[in-house]
Formats: structure tokens, C-alpha cells, sequence
């Protein structure tokens, strides 16, 4: 394996990376979203349209993640005030974000992105931290997405654990009563954070339409979806074990590929069950050990409601 | 300002007219959408009906859509109840027509009364063994079920890529990657013009029905996803019964998928689902999970994807528009859920604020 | 407040309520359990609003219509049942809900704790995570997490519920300070000493009312309690002898280690006789709910031995028990979540225990609607029908069916924790009533409490477990509630009794 493999493992991250971001913020506030999926194909497929009409690329992702807050709305709308189911609401946002996505994308078939928007996301070098020998070649010569989202990370970690609002926001998430009582405004900081997950949602699936694979494909997320959400257990909801997980699997996502070369005799339908299968494993493995420290925030899925009589 | 506070005194006539309202707002939402795209709402929605039902051969095409439907929904309603999120439906389909195609292609001489019987035994203990494996780890070790069962999805699909581009794949068809059909004995017979299979859906329905309200294995999936707790107190064996229960729930699933291989393919393929397994979760939720409801939530977002097949020719619209008023619907309708649920009160202000 | 009222549905909870407390005071709101009292405090914290009524704060008309206009009012509410997060530390519990400052300047936060800490007295270690305090030290964060916000009234709903005696006077000690300092505490309670120990004046609440508002000095327990209730009652609970010396249930060398490795029970032994009824105290979690749950048998990793009329049921589930024809009743703490089915109705709730004993695989519910009726008539439940879902019942209600079912079942032994907890007088003494009756039939029952004047009423003797070991065994007549309270924290032991 080369560097070749490392560097093309982050560029396969980079749309975990956001989407498990958005989910981790989300679920911070406790709730559970399971309309990544849909978040993300519906920014994928927004992107992507204001790219061909814009021409513009920052025009394209803005469109991107404004999409991706709207689709998170609805869902914040239904279970933050309605009190709905938050795991059936989230499965519907993705029956409906696939559906919208497919719909929109009809007529995008065979598309491809505009060169000035591909150069806009090219690989650059970052000045001084491109020379440090391997690491400098894997992770700063990349694009400007991926320089974002290790920003996103530490900014996401900083804001969580030493800041007093990730702090309020933390305790909505443990215990809402408590932080009811302590005169924080819950809903509103779950509206803002949800809203902040699906906009994350929305650039993670505007880079995979625009930058990741560039011409128009349905289905582009391809279950990356589901697997961020599985991910934000395994990084025990840590921004900063986010970068792990997001990379970890991007690897395993094009190692398929890469096996092609050296054996052969696997189908490569069989290796394409790797990251489902290492998804399930990392499920079992967290489950069986319970430690304390990788609880989900107590009070994750619960709608609230104050004046309970 | 607005008081919420929770009520008690919502009758069932009133439940059902606000969801009734919510599949209307729906309807008018969607047909805002429509309108944009340049038609008729109205003429769209008919043409709808019209697709679904107009003939005798459209409505036994809706018909045929629904089968797979409601048996999936029976399926998931079952493991619903226990709090367990079965999202993993499709692949339990997709396992059971496998295990029914396994059958089918190595003893297609057989004759059909041993063969089918044969088929759909396979299929359910296939499907259920797919169900099977998360439950035992949410059992064990509360694994979450709702990836779990999602990414065994993801797993069953890429599997039945392998065995249809591989080991499966017909050498008659010149190169085109596609299973060999099954020879007629493991065609399912059709009664009145359909096949078999919604016979079986209609007593899978009543069984459904008398299994959770009147046994005492029903009495006791009720209890434990009422409460756990109360079920180990009980003196239940809540592990049991949770294993047993989504054993069941993946092999009606897995009974589908024999049902759709065998009685409308003829063969397996990637398709053989057609996302009825993500369907049926909304269709089993609507249903409020109650199995005498199922057949005709089903039968109408049945006639939704009929309709949708009927439209695109008409009017151009896609496919994927029906997946989108079926999203559209189930959003009002958990919306709605509120307003069943609690009272909204305007207080007048008496006391100006300091 | 002035002429408050408010309605829950059809309930009126607090009917036309007046009352004022002043600076540097200790006001007690006295009444039983469903008299209104929570309703009435939740108002001044911003959790309800009153339907008619005026609030009125420091000499200012306020609209109190959410948790942070209270505290911004000046208001501290320490409810009781604790608001913390249980994976964070002290600190971090004390400064959530802040938002003046963006950055979290840990060091500023602890300086401000150290200077409330010593100007009133507490003593905490911030860094200290709250899974792992104790309930007093839990306490103090919450009284510190309003002092914080500068509150100068504050609210404490039933401070001593889960305190022990001496942690009660440590409390009591507070108070008084902060009192002396100027603030106004507002103690809630159903407790007359308490009243009558540190409190200058009395509310008394019945039924949503305000009976009258007496100086605590020019009154006495007997005439607070006769306004609490309505009528003149003799408190106290009867104690029939106990008639037998023949051992029902006997527990040997008891141990139990649960899944995190820790060691919930450690060697406990004792006996319980035919007709007697044997108290357990302890501060919450000394085991007392594994012990529950291990004679029921529930909690099957245990070891040692449990020996019921002659039999060692510690390895049988709770339905080989039942097989075997021995009736051990349970009456959990947690009532919906693990006595009841709460979305189910009350005939599908009462043949929880012996449904499966029917044959075939249909369900007979006609055996369950009779009982329903039955327990119904009996204890006097209010319920539209026997079909309702439990959890739509008031507390003492579902209670009362936990019971009957429990009861309908003639045990030959019976487990109650905490039985009476949120009950009105009237109901609460329907049970002891009922326990008494069990008791002269000659069953054993174990009774699991936290209020020790009930337990030394009640009970013949009192078992007191701390950290999963008895530390201790006294008869009732001869007890004090001191040397319980010692007990209860692990600092003496006494010599077990027969």
C-alpha cells in the first residue's frame, strides 16, 4: 500500500466526515436522525443543479447545505414541536429525500460538472505542512473541502466541550428536564442543531455529487448515509474520534478497488459487503463492551414536554 | 399564548378524522408541487385513480403490487410492537426469495405441491435467520437494531449481486447477468386471475389479527414492548420472546419474497423487492400497527404506485414522484399525531408582564 | 401569590390560593400528598403557569412562564427529584444554563462556588462526577446550582425524603444559616416535625385550598394535622402482636455481583417470620432493591441461599416458584415501568402473573375482568372502566391495583418497596390497613421504606442495610429514629436481634 491509498482514503472520508459531524451535533441534542441519507442525496442533487445553472461552485455548495437545513427543519419541525416518533420521522426524510433526489435528477443523467467548479475543489498544497514527509502528502495536498472539514472537527470539539453553550447543549441532550429547569431555551437549541446537522448533511452529499464523483449519478450516497449514523456510536459521539472513524472507513471504502488488483478470485460484489459487514462488527463490539464512556447522551430519541401531567 | 397539555378524552371518531385531514393536507401540498411542474393537480390525482383502478387489468395490478405489502407490513408490525426498529425488511425479502430460488433452480422437476410448499419453508426460515441475527445481539447486548438490520439490507442486496453476476447466472442468456427462470412447477398457481399469494396476504391478515389479540404469546409481545422491565417480572423469558417474534417477523418477510419470486419474476434478481421493504414500514406504521387496517393502507399506497406507473407515460412525471407523496403523506400523518395527542389552548393573558 | 388557581383537566389542583413570605424566613407549605403543594411551587418556577391569579416578587407583579424568568427573579426551585446530569461533574452542573460568557472559564466558575461555599457553609468537590455522589452530596449541588444564579428565595420540595436524619439536621443547620442571611426559604412537606423544628410560619393546603396560615410558634402538631386532613385522626398505625415464632423465609450468605462488577449484596442473612412484618431501611441503593428482587427471583446471579417454607428458591425463576406452589408477591418501586404494563388495561395488568398457566394458547380475559372488579370494589379505585390503560390512572390508583393484584393472589409472603410513596393519608392508611390484615393471617411480609417514623409504626423490627450489607437489626418499640439513622450510614452496628 502507498501513499496513494492513504491520500485517496482521506478524499473517500471527507463525506463521511461531514455527514457523521452532523449527526454527532444532532444527536448531542437528543435526537436521533435517521434522515441522513435523504439529507445528504438532497443536497447532492441541489448542488449539483445550481452548479450547472450557476456555474458558480460556493453559489452550489451554499445551495447544497441551505437544502440540507430545509430538509432538517421538517424533521426538527415534526419531532422537536409536533413530539413525533424521531426513528420514524428520520426514515421517512430519507424515503422521501431518495424519492426527491431521484426526481430532481432525471434530467441529469450523463451531466457532468462544470471544470471551473471541479478546479475550484482541486487538490492544492497547503505551504508549509505539504513537506512533512507521508503524512504531509496524505493529508495537505488535498482540496479545500477536505482542509474544511478537519476545520469543521476541531471547531465541532472546541465548541462542544469549551464553549458554555456546547456545554447547555450538552445537557439537553443528557437530561432535557435538567436543563429545563436550568432556564435553557431546549427547544430552541435543538431546533439550531439539527438544523446545523442537516446542513452538514447537505455538504457532505454536495461533495460526493460535485467533487467525489463528477457527473450525475443516482443514488450517489450509496448507504454512506446509513453508515455515518452507525459511526457516530463508534466515535462515542466525539468530534475529535470523528476524524478516525470518517477516514477508517474511507479506506474501506475504495479498498475494494484496490484489492481488484492483488486477488483476484473475490468477487468484487463479496469485497463490496466490507464496510457493511465492518459496520456491523463495530456495532456488536460497542455494544458488548459498554463502557461508561461511550453512552449515548440520556436522553437521545425522547421528545420533551414541560408541563407533563 | 399557547398552552399544550396533554388529553385523555380524544375519541376514536375525532383520531381518525384529524388523520384523515392530514392525508388531505398532504394531497394539497403535493398538488402545489404539481402545479409548478406545469399540470393539473386535479387531473393528475384522477388520472391517478384512473391508472389504478380504471380496468379490470389495473386493478388487479394494484392488487398485485399490494401483496407483497401487506404480508411485509403483517412482518414488520409484529417486531414493531416489540420496540424493535425493523428497518431490515428488504433484505429479509430479498433472503427469502434467495432461499426460495435455491430450491426452485435445483429441483425444478419436483411437482409443485411438494415444490411450492418446499419454496416457502425455505424462504421463511431464510428470512428469518436474517432477522434472527440482530435480534440475538439486541437481545444480548441491546446492539442497536435499526443499523443492524439496515446494513444486513445492504449485505443481502450485494449477495444476490454476486450470486446473479456469478455462480446464479443463466449461461442461456448470452451474457446478460440474470438468473434462470423457474420452471412452472415452482410458478405459484393463480386463483381468479392472481396469483396465490393474496390469499395467503388475507390469511396472514385474520391469523395476524386473532394471534395478538386473543393467544397468550400475542398478550406477551404486548407486555414486553410495553414495558421490559415488566415482562422480566413477570417471570416472562423477555429473550425468548424477543428472538422468537423477529424469527417470525423476518420469515413473513422472507415468505414475501418466495411469494414475488415465484409468483410474479419467476425468477430472483436485485429487483425482486422494488423497496417494499422500506414501504411497508411506512405502510405498517399508518396501519397504527393493527392488522385489520394493514391491507388497506397497503392497497391504497399500492394504488399510488400504480397510478405513478400510469402517470409517467401521461404526463411525464417520474416514478420517484410517488415515493415523495408517500413521504409527503406520512409526514402530515406523524404530525398530526400531536394534535390526537395533546390539546392546544389559547390562555388569555391576565397578568401583563413586569 | 395572590388568589391563584389552577385546573389540570377536570382536577382542580389549586383552588384560590393566597399567601406571602417574607425576607429572612422559613415558610412551611404544609399537606398530604395530592393537597396541591408541587402544583402551587411549580408555578413560581416557571414549569405552569396559574389559570387566574397574580404572582408578585420582591414587591413586583411577574409573569412567571418559564424556568428562566424564575430564576431570573430571583427564584431557586430544588425539586425532589433531583434535575442533574449524571455524567457530569459538579461544576459543569452548577454552570449550565449561563450565557453571558462563550468560552467556558472553568476557574472562574470555581472561584464563585468557593465564595458561596464558605459564605453558607457547604462543602463540595467540583470536579467530582454526580454518578458518583451520594444523595446529600447531590443536594448540595443542586442548593448551590441556585445559589449560583443568585437566587435569594428558595424552594425545597420534600428536602428530606431521601436524607438521612443526621444528613436531615446538616440540612436543617443550612437553612438556618442562609436564613439568618437574609433569604426566604419556602419548605415544602407533608412532615410535621420538620414544621414544627425550623419553620416561623405554616400554610396548610387540603384538597387544593388554603386551610389557614399560622405562626409556627402558637401552634401544635395535632391541630396542623387535623387541618391537614379534615378531620380529627389518630395517626398512628396500628401494630397487631405478632403471634407465631415459626421462621416463613430465611436467607442465607446472600451475595450478589451485578454486571459492572460491583457487589450489590454482601453476605446478607436473616429471618422473617409467619405474621410479622419486617421493615428494611437504608439510604437508596444499600440494596435494598436487589434484595427485592432476588427473593422474587428476578435477579437470578445471585448466590447463596434462599429458603422459603423449607425450600431453597435462590436458583428457580419466578415461575418455577409459582410451580411450586409458593406465592411470593412483589410490589416494586418503579410501578409503571416494571410492576405494569402502563399502556395496557387494568384487566390486562392483573393476570399478569398467571396468565400462562392457562391452558392452550388462547387467552381468557374473563378471569381477569372479575379480578378487575373485584380489586376495584376493594380498595376503592377510580377509573372509568376496567378496561382503561393504566397509565391514565392517578398514582394512588395505580397503586392501588399493583396492590390488589398482589394481594388477590393470597400470598403466603410479601415484598413491598416503598409502598405508600406519593400516596394521600387516606390511601396511604388503606394500606397499611390492608398490610395489617395480611399480617394477621399469618404471612411474612418485607417491608422496604424511607420514612422511619412509618417503619418504626408499622414494622415489628427493622432491618437496616447500607452498601449491600445488614448492618444492623432492632426491634421497633425499643428503636429510635437516631440510632437508625446511624445505622443507615454504616457507622454502627447493633447486635443482631432474634
Amino acid at each position: 500500500m502507498d501513499a496513494s491509498f492513504f491520500t485517496a482514503a482521506v478524499v473517500a472520508g471527507t463525506p463521511l466526515l461531514y455527514a457523521i459531524l452532523g449527526e454527532v451535533i444532532t444527536e448531542k441534542a437528543g435526537n436521533l436522525n435517521l434522515g441522513v441519507e435523504g439529507m445528504m442525496l438532497i443536497g447532492a442533487v441541489v448542488g449539483f443543479k445550481v452548479a450547472l445553472i450557476t456555474q458558480n461552485p460556493w453559489l452550489a455548495l451554499g445551495g447544497a447545505m441551505i437544502a440540507g437545513g430545509i430538509a432538517a427543519l421538517i424533521y426538527a419541525l415534526l419531532t422537536v414541536s409536533l413530539r413525533a416518533n424521531q426513528v420514524v420521522t428520520g426514515l421517512t426524510l430519507t424515503i422521501f429525500g431518495t424519492g426527491f433526489s431521484s426526481f430532481m435528477g432525471k434530467n441529469l443523467m450523463g451531466e457532468v460538472v462544470p471544470d471551473n467548479i471541479k478546479l475550484a475543489f482541486a487538490d492544492f498544497p497547503l505551504p508549509l505542512l505539504s513537506h512533512i514527509p507521508v503524512l504531509g502528502q496524505v493529508f495537505f495536498n488535498q482540496g479545500i473541502l477536505v482542509y474544511g472539514g478537519y476545520i469543521a472537527t476541531i471547531l465541532a470539539g472546541l465548541y462542544l466541550y469549551n464553549t458554555q453553550i456546547g456545554l447547555n447543549l450538552r445537557a439537553v441532550g443528557e437530561n432535557t428536564a435538567a436543563a429545563d429547569a436550568a432556564g435553557i431555551k431546549v427547544s430552541l437549541y435543538k431546533y439550531i442543531h439539527i438544523i446545523i446537522g442537516g446542513v452538514l448533511c447537505g455538504l457532505a452529499g454536495a461533495y460526493l455529487s460535485l467533487v467525489y464523483i463528477p457527473s450525475w449519478q443516482e443514488n450517489v450516497t450509496a448507504g454512506r448515509g446509513w453508515i455515518a449514523v452507525a459511526l457516530v456510536i463508534f466515535c462515542k459521539w466525539n468530534p475529535y474520534r470523528v476524524l478516525v472513524g470518517a477516514f477508517l472507513f474511507g479506506g474501506l471504502d475504495i479498498i475494494g478497488f484496490r484489492l481488484q488488483k492483488y486477488s483476484f478470485y473475490i468477487s468484487q460484489y463479496l469485497i463490496d459487503m466490507l464496510p457493511y459487514l465492518v459496520t456491523i462488527i463495530i456495532l456488536i463490539v460497542v455494544s458488548a463492551r459498554k463502557s461508561i464512556s461511550g453512552l449515548p447522551p440520556a436522553n437521545l430519541g425522547d421528545s420533551y414536554f414541560r408541563e407533563e401531567r | 399564548m399557547i398552552k399544550m397539555s396533554a388529553r385523555s378524552d380524544c375519541s376514536k371518531r375525532e383520531a381518525t378524522l384529524i388523520r384523515t385531514l392530514a392525508v388531505v393536507f398532504a394531497l394539497v401540498t403535493v398538488s402545489f408541487f404539481i402545479m409548478i411542474l406545469g399540470h393539473n393537480p386535479i387531473s393528475v390525482y384522477i388520472s391517478m385513480m384512473d391508472g389504478a383502478f380504471g380496468t379490470g387489468y389495473r386493478l388487479l395490478e394494484t392488487l398485485r403490487k399490494s401483496v407483497p405489502l401487506i404480508i411485509t407490513s403483517i412482518g414488520i408490525s409484529l417486531a414493531f410492537r416489540l420496540k424493535f426498529w425493523n428497518i431490515g425488511a428488504e433484505g429479509q425479502i430479498m433472503m427469502g426469495a434467495m432461499g426460495a430460488a435455491f430450491i426452485a433452480l435445483n429441483f425444478p422437476q419436483l411437482p409443485a405441491i411438494i415444490l411450492l410448499p418446499l419454496m416457502a419453508f425455505t424462504a421463511m426460515i431464510s428470512g428469518g435467520i436474517w432477522g434472527l441475527i440482530p435480534a440475538y445481539f439486541k437481545a444480548r447486548w441491546k446492539t442497536n437494531e435499526t443499523i443492524f438490520t439496515l446494513m444486513m439490507n445492504y449485505i443481502a442486496l450485494k449477495f444476490i449481486t454476486y450470486l446473479q453476476y456469478g455462480p446464479w447466472k443463466d449461461p442461456a442468456a448470452l451474457g446478460f447477468p440474470k438468473i434462470p427462470n423457474f420452471s412452472q412447477n415452482a410458478v405459484l398457481p393463480d386463483i381468479f386471475g392472481l396469483h396465490a399469494g393474496w390469499v395467503i396476504a388475507i390469511i396472514l391478515v385474520i391469523l395476524s389479527h386473532i394471534f395478538i389479540k386473543y393467544t397468550q404469546p400475542g398478550y406477551e409481545i404486548e407486555v414486553v414492548g410495553g414495558s421490559e422491565n415488566t415482562g422480566r417480572y413477570a417471570g416472562m423469558n423477555v429473550n425468548k420472546i424477543i428472538i422468537l417474534t423477529i424469527f417470525a417477523s423476518g420469515s413473513i418477510c422472507g415468505l414475501s419474497g418466495m411469494i414475488e419470486a415465484s409468483g410474479v419474476n419467476r425468477t430472483l434478481s436485485v429487483e425482486i423487492t422494488r423497496g417494499v421493504g422500506y414501504t411497508a414500514i411506512i405502510t405498517s406504521w399508518l396501519s397504527y400497527l393493527k392488522a385489520p387496517v394493514i391491507p388497506i393502507v397497503c392497497i391504497l399506497f399500492a394504488s399510488m404506485i400504480q397510478g405513478g406507473t400510469f402517470i409517467q407515460m401521461a404526463f411525464q412525471i417520474p416514478q420517484s414522484a410517488a415515493q415523495i407523496l408517500q413521504g409527503a403523506i406520512l409526514f402530515f400523518v406523524l404530525g398530526s399525531e400531536f394534535f390526537i395527542r395533546y390539546k392546544i389552548s389559547f390562555v388569555k393573558q391576565n397578568i401583563p408582564e413586569a | 401569590m395572590v388568589n391563584i388557581s389552577k385546573s389540570f383537566g377536570d382536577v382542580k389542583a389549586n383552588d384560590k390560593i393566597s399567601f406571602s413570605v417574607k425576607y429572612g424566613e422559613i415558610f412551611a407549605l404544609l399537606g398530604e400528598n395530592g393537597a396541591g403543594k408541587s402544583t402551587l411551587v411549580n408555578m413560581l418556577s416557571g414549569v405552569y403557569s396559574p389559570d387566574i391569579g397574580e404572582i408578585y416578587v420582591h414587591g413586583q407583579k411577574l409573569r412567571l412562564s418559564s424556568p428562566a424568568d424564575s430564576i431570573a427573579a430571583g427564584i431557586g426551585m430544588i425539586h425532589q427529584h433531583f434535575k442533574l446530569i449524571e455524567v457530569m461533574t459538579a461544576l459543569e452542573n452548577i454552570a449550565i444554563g449561563q450565557e453571558h460568557s462563550f468560552i467556558l472559564n472553568k476557574k472562574n466558575i470555581r472561584k464563585k462556588i468557593d465564595d458561596i461555599c464558605s459564605k453558607y457553609g457547604f462543602k463540595i468537590d467540583p470536579e467530582k462526577l454526580v454518578r458518583d455522589m451520594s444523595v446529600g452530596e447531590k443536594q448540595t449541588v443542586e442548593i448551590l446550582k441556585v445559589l449560583y444564579r443568585g437566587a435569594d428565595i428558595l424552594i425545597l420540595d420534600e428536602p428530606t425524603a431521601v436524607l438521612t436524619p443526621q444528613e436531615s439536621e446538616r440540612l436543617f443547620d443550612i437553612l438556618i444559616r442562609m436564613k439568618e442571611q437574609g433569604c426566604s426559604i419556602i419548605l415544602i412537606t407533608h412532615k410535621l416535625q420538620e414544621v414544627m423544628e425550623i419553620s416561623d410560619r405554616v400554610c396548610v393546603l387540603r384538597h387544593g385550598r388554603v386551610i389557614d396560615t399560622v405562626n409556627t410558634k402558637e401552634t401544635t402538631p395535632m391541630e396542623l394535622t387535623s387541618m391537614m386532613v379534615g378531620k380529627k385522626v389518630t395517626l398512628s398505625i396500628e401494630r397487631p402482636p405478632v403471634k407465631s415464632q415459626e421462621v416463613v423465609l430465611e436467607v442465607r450468605n446472600l451475595s450478589l455481583i451485578d454486571r459492572e462488577g460491583i457487589k450489590k449484596l454482601d453476605d446478607v442473612s436473616f429471618k422473617v417470620y409467619s405474621g410479622e412484618i419486617l421493615g428494611i431501611a437504608g439510604i437508596a441503593g444499600s440494596g435494598q432493591k436487589e434484595l427485592c428482587e432476588s427473593i422474587q427471583g428476578i435477579e437470578r446471579r445471585k448466590r447463596g441461599e434462599i429458603i422459603f417454607k423449607g425450600e431453597n428458591i435462590a436458583r428457580l425463576t419466578p415461575r418455577a416458584i409459582f410451580e411450586k406452589g409458593l406465592r411470593i408477591s412483589f410490589i416494586p418501586e418503579d410501578r409503571l415501568g416494571m410492576g405494569l404494563v402502563p399502556t395496557m388495561s387494568i384487566v390486562d395488568n392483573v393476570i399478569l402473573k398467571d396468565y400462562y398457566m392457562q391452558k392452550g394458547i388462547f387467552l381468557d380475559r374473563a378471569v381477569g375482568e372479575k379480578r378487575a372488579e373485584h380489586i376495584i370494589k376493594m380498595l376503592n379505585v377510580q377509573t372509568p372502566d376496567i378496561y382503561h390503560p393504566v397509565n391514565k390512572l392517578s398514582g394512588g390508583n395505580i397503586q392501588k391495583i399493583l396492590l390488589g393484584r398482589e394481594i388477590d393472589s393470597n400470598p403466603d409472603f410479601l415484598v413491598t418497596a416503598y409502598p405508600t410513596r406519593g400516596l394521600d393519608i387516606g390511601s396511604a392508611h388503606l394500606i397499611y390497613d390492608e398490610l395489617n390484615r395480611q399480617k394477621e393471617k399469618g404471612i411474612g411480609i418485607l417491608y422496604v421504606g424511607e420514612d422511619l417514623n412509618i417503619l418504626l409504626s408499622l414494622c415489628d423490627r427493622i432491618m437496616v442495610m447500607f452498601e449491600g450489607k445488614i448492618i444492623g437489626t432492632v426491634n421497633a418499640e425499643d428503636a429510635t429514629k437516631e440510632e437508625i439513622g446511624l445505622m443507615m450510614l454504616g457507622e454502627k452496628a447493633t447486635e443482631v436481634l432474634q
